[in-house]
């Protein structure tokens, strides 16, 4: 996968911004094999995913490893106009985190 | 092979420690947010992981809650899920699969200003019901649709 974390597209419709975004992960359940070698490959996916506009928590997803690889989330909140930021932040259970900024359009 | 399958889930699930002191503090919706709750992910039991969440599991039917998913999911892996409520003061949205290894998806923690409304794909083992619990108002409300997956998605 490309060095690029995630995708976030964020519009307004109405009063309302909706936002859908692409988060890069791999998102291993630490159930599955590898093939060639018989090892189980290790658990490895995004525990948490925080949603903010212009600096407030509008959602955050609690995600254990039953959620599909290269996670897709969408959602919609009241409130923002066009030109708002909008952060979407995750920390997977390795530690690892990423941060992607997006501006509602 | 699917003996071999078994033995394997099982192995998997007992190396998983789990974090009593987590789960002991998430009794309140309000702690859920400081941490995340290992035990309610690792928990073979539905209603332990929905109890852990929302510090009940005694959720009502309700027609306001819409969960769309295929009715047939030819890949398991990827299963698109969305679940819509009409419901208002929506607090958070809980994705759980009883058939899978481990029944809770995922939950989705609602701000003041967000609509009941979330979508996501998650993985199926197998065919299920997929189960949406939603927290408004301070209840719990219940809605499902059953899922035909013809090839699994959690690997094994």
């Amino acid at each position: 996968m490309a060095k690029k974390k995630m995708k976030i597209r964020a519009w307004m419709t109405d009063s309302r911004a909706t936002v859908k975004a692409i988060l890069f992960h791999p998102m291993e359940t630490g159930l599955r094999k590898d093939k060639s070698t018989g090892k189980a490959i290790p658990a490895h996916y995004i525990t948490e995913v925080k949603c903010e506009h212009q600096g407030k928590n509008v959602l955050t997803c609690l995600w254990g490893p039953g959620v599909s690889k290269n996670p897709f989330l969408s959602f919609r909140f009241k409130g923002a106009k066009k030109g708002d930021s909008l952060k979407i932040s995750w920390v997977d259970n390795r530690g690892e985190s990423a941060t992607t900024t997006a501006t509602i359009g | 092979m699917n003996n071999m399958r078994r033995t394997f889930l099982k192995a998997g699930m007992a190396t998983g420690t789990v974090a009593v002191a987590v789960g002991a503090g998430l009794l309140t919706p309000a702690s859920v947010l400081a941490a995340w709750p290992k035990k309610a992910f690792e928990t073979k039991k539905m209603d332990e992981a929905i109890k852990i969440l929302n510090g009940s599991a005694n959720a009502a039917n309700s027609k306001d809650i819409t969960v769309e998913a295929p009715d047939i999911a030819e890949n398991g892996a990827v299963v698109s899920v969305t679940v819509k409520t009409k419901l208002a003061n929506v607090e958070n949205i809980t994705i759980l699969v009883p058939e899978n290894a481990s029944p809770l998806a995922s939950s989705y923690i609602l701000g003041k200003q967000t609509d009941g409304f979330v979508t996501g794909r998650i993985k199926m083992r197998k065919t299920s019901d997929v189960i949406a619990i939603v927290k408004a108002g301070g209840k719990l409300m219940t809605a499902k649709k059953p899922v035909k997956v013809t090839l699994g998605g959690c690997g094994g």
